[in-house]
């Protein structure tokens, strides 16, 4: 029997269409769009100012506070202007213009292939680089790598789950990442594994990836302290809280952090981005973007600069197709859809789906017929409808002793809602408005 | 570059399912309990079905349109259901003035004055046939022995059921084997425990419904049955095979609106129809209980939704 998370769940078609597509390198833009803010947490400040020339690497912003990460150039050229940009989820955010002018990269950084195996430093020095590079999660949460390599005092870390589930339709990234850089990925597995001070790391790989989990065995049979796990596929098996219930059968206690449960999670692309701060001395500023949709002529996985525009990736698949009404950064159940292509590609976008005019609108809703459908699907064990009907009455109180505040928006309740009912959106509007009762009661 | 995409809030994918998908799902599941009871009953059990399924369709129309002035859902099949339950659910001789004014009690009471589907407290079918069973007590409980294509409606040939002989204290010659496969009276859909459950099976595997409720209802039914009717095994397995047992306990107990919401109130449900059906019909004045159980519990839905809740992940202990 594989293992799998033991609450809820679905089964999205899963619609793998550049899956063994061989990584491509996406072209320069001529001018890259940097946001200052790419992680969850305080936006970064700027350290340049227009007419600066920068490099490939130059670090562009500092972390604004703990929770927050540094920004470095995806491209080398002067910096044409501070300003704002469309962010995926519409919003004016700051971000730095970058005329691009050739590939110039900063010495510091090793352009080499070959595996770098041996590292001596100790676990702070590695989480002091992983800092310095920018890292966030990479699995589209983006939340400040080495926050999560810091444990709060009182917690102890006892094991490593590395997340390679990518349970999202559609997206290959990770998948094709691990089939070109699996070396690199077990050498960066060690490092946080070095980081956080503990014996084992377990990679989790959803059984519809037989492959990949074929290929990180033979790898990893060189390392001891490494484990692949195979895991039965089913959504939303990538999210942290059920990815460590599925693979050491601990549950995150509700309100509280992951670190309770002794496990540490980072996204497989997170550990070949940590390779390549540590052992190459790479800052974060490219990753791979898995480009797609039924109505793409080419569905592939790129590797692209932060700041490239989206239509940049969509033209180098076949261009945007006539009959697109909708442009998801992300994947299908918890992307965001974008205002427009210009939007740049940031740190946590793992994907770019093509969306055909047929697919993109949702039908009429209807009454509720209570067929519990969405109870069986919450993985967090809510009544998503219960949810919905308080929200609805604005009654508050209610809201929040339904846990709302669990919610992780999976979107499961509201895949498989057959009268087509929007309870994700919702909930969502009670989660913000019980967040801010809550935070306004703990300011008292 | 101005681009009119559609910006919506995740999820951009739909499972697909809908809610006619889920009531044509029962409706397919139910043709194998109803060519068993074509075959059975013959031109009655085909009259008395349209009658109900045409009347109960015709009322939620004519309902949403001129009383609710509401656009009509009659497409979403749900009508449709109730028709074809309210039909299994009675002889199949039983006239069709009758039939007609029992749609109109399932539809109008049972389920419009609630505010229609998803809204109603009791089974619409259910409620449809009590009414009958406590109005025409004699056209309700006069049933036509099985003759294979018969084609007599009205004036078919009538004899009590096992059930009822079983009340008056008489011996019941019919065997295990026919109540499995239908050779035995009663209503027009209840009689072939074997039908019933290949429908149970397809409901299963289309996951329109959960174990939790039949296998609930059946398990204590039995356990029960075998308690108070003197540790009798095959006397116990019978109850599960005679009258609306299993009919009730896969496809009345069932409905979605009129049952919990998480699989431990299903159970608790469960539990509460197996028992009462067997006090009924153990200990009661009628020699069938289970549409009485279904609809009992049936008010006890949403207090067993007020206090049963689903198993949280992370659940803290206070």
């Amino acid at each position: 029997m594989l293992k799998t998370f033991r609450i809820g769940g679905v089964h999205p078609p899963e619609n793998k269409l550049s899956a063994g597509q061989a990584i491509k390198t996406a072209e320069l833009p001529k001018q890259a769009v940097i946001m200052l803010s790419q992680h969850i947490g305080a936006p970064a400040q700027a350290v340049v100012a227009k007419g600066d020339k920068v490099k490939v690497g130059t670090l562009l912003a500092q972390a604004g506070g703990f929770v927050s990460a540094n920004i470095h150039s995806s491209v080398s050229g002067t910096v044409a202007k501070i300003d704002t940009a469309v962010d995926v989820a519409g919003f004016q955010r700051p971000a730095i213009y970058i005329d691009v002018e050739g590939d110039e990269w900063e010495e510091s950084i090793d352009r080499s292939e070959t595996l770098v195996k041996e590292c001596n430093l100790d676990s702070k020095a590695i989480v002091e680089r992983i800092k310095e590079a920018g890292i966030v999660g990479l699995g589209g949460a983006t939340f400040p790598a080495h926050v999560k390599l810091t444990p709060p005092p009182g917690a102890t870390a006892t094991i490593l789950i590395i997340n390679a589930v990518e349970c999202e339709p559609y997206l290959t990234a990770d998948h094709q990442l691990m089939m070109e850089k699996g070396a690199e990925i077990l050498v960066g597995t060690e490092l946080l594994r070095k980081a956080i001070n503990v014996e084992r790391a377990v990679i989790g790989i959803e059984n519809n990836k037989p492959d990949a989990i074929a290929h990180m065995k033979e790898l990893a049979a060189a390392y001891p302290t490494i484990e692949i796990c195979p895991l039965k596929v089913k959504y939303p098996q990538g999210g942290e809280k059920q990815l460590i219930d599925a693979v050491i059968r601990r549950q995150v206690p509700s309100g509280g952090l992951p670190i309770a449960t002794g496990a540490v999670v980072q996204n497989v692309g997170t550990a070949f981005a940590v390779y390549e701060a540590v052992q190459k001395n790479k800052p974060l500023f490219e990753r791979i973007v898995t480009v797609t949709g039924k109505s793409l002529a080419h569905p592939s996985n790129l590797k692209v600069r932060v700041g490239t525009p989206l239509c940049q990736l969509i033209d180098a698949c076949g261009g945007l197709p006539e009959d697109t009404e909708k442009v998801i950064s992300g994947g299908p159940m918890m992307g965001k859809a974008v205002v427009s292509t210009d939007t740049p590609t940031t740190k946590g976008c793992s994907g770019v789906l093509i969306i055909r005019d047929l697919e993109s609108r949702r039908k009429e809703m209807t009454a509720c017929i209570r067929c519990a459908k969405c109870i069986a699907a919450c993985p967090m064990g809510l009544a998503p409808n219960t949810l919905m009907n308080a929200t609805d009455h604005k009654d508050w109180e209610r809201v929040e002793k339904e846990h709302v505040m669990d919610c992780i928006e999976c979107g499961s309740c509201s895949f498989t809602c057959p009268a087509h009912r929007p309870l994700l959106d919702y909930v969502r509007m009670g989660k913000a408005r019980v967040g801010a009762i809550i935070r306004s009661r703990n300011a008292k | 570059m101005s681009q009119n995409f559609i910006v919506s809030p995740s999820p951009h994918v739909h499972s697909g399912n809908s809610v006619s998908k889920c009531m044509y799902g029962v409706l397919i599941a139910l043709i194998p309990a109803f060519l068993v009871s074509l075959y059975c009953f013959g031109i009655g059990a085909l009259v008395v079905t349209l009658t109900s399924v045409l009347a109960c369709v015709l009322f939620e129309y004519l309902i949403q349109k001129y009383l609710l002035k509401v656009k009509p859902s009659i497409c979403d099949g749900s009508a449709i259901l109730t028709g074809v339950l309210l039909a299994f659910n009675v002889p199949s001789n039983l006239p069709i003035w009758i039939i007609i004014i029992g749609a109109l009690v399932a539809i109008g009471i049972g389920k419009m004055t609630f505010g229609g589907l998803g809204n109603n407290i009791f089974n619409p079918a259910l409620v449809g046939r009590v009414f009958l069973l406590i109005s025409f007590p004699v056209q309700m409980t006069t049933w036509p022995v099985p003759d294979p294509l018969s084609m007599n409606y009205l004036d078919a040939e009538t004899a009590a059921t096992p059930l009822g002989l079983m009340k008056q204290g008489l011996s019941v010659e019919a065997m295990t084997t026919d109540m499995l496969l239908g050779n035995i009276g009663g209503s027009l859909g209840e009689i072939s425990a074997i039908a019933l459950l290949i429908g149970f099976a397809y409901m299963l595997i289309r996951r329109i419904i959960t174990w939790h409720i039949p296998v609930s209802i059946l398990v204590t039914a039995f356990v029960f049955s075998f308690l108070v009717n003197g540790f009798d095994v095959e006397g116990a397995f019978q109850q599960l095979l005679l009258g609306g047992m299993m009919l009730g306990a896969i496809f009345m107990a069932t409905d979605y609106v009129t049952s919990p919401m998480t699989p431990r109130g299903m159970i608790i449900y469960g539990i509460g129809i197996g028992l009462l059906t067997i006090i009924i019909r153990r200990y009661g004045a009628y020699p069938e209980g289970m549409s009485f159980a279904i609809l009992i519990m049936n008010a006890a839905t949403p207090l067993i939704n007020k206090y049963v809740k689903p198993k949280r992940f992370g659940e803290v202990k206070k």
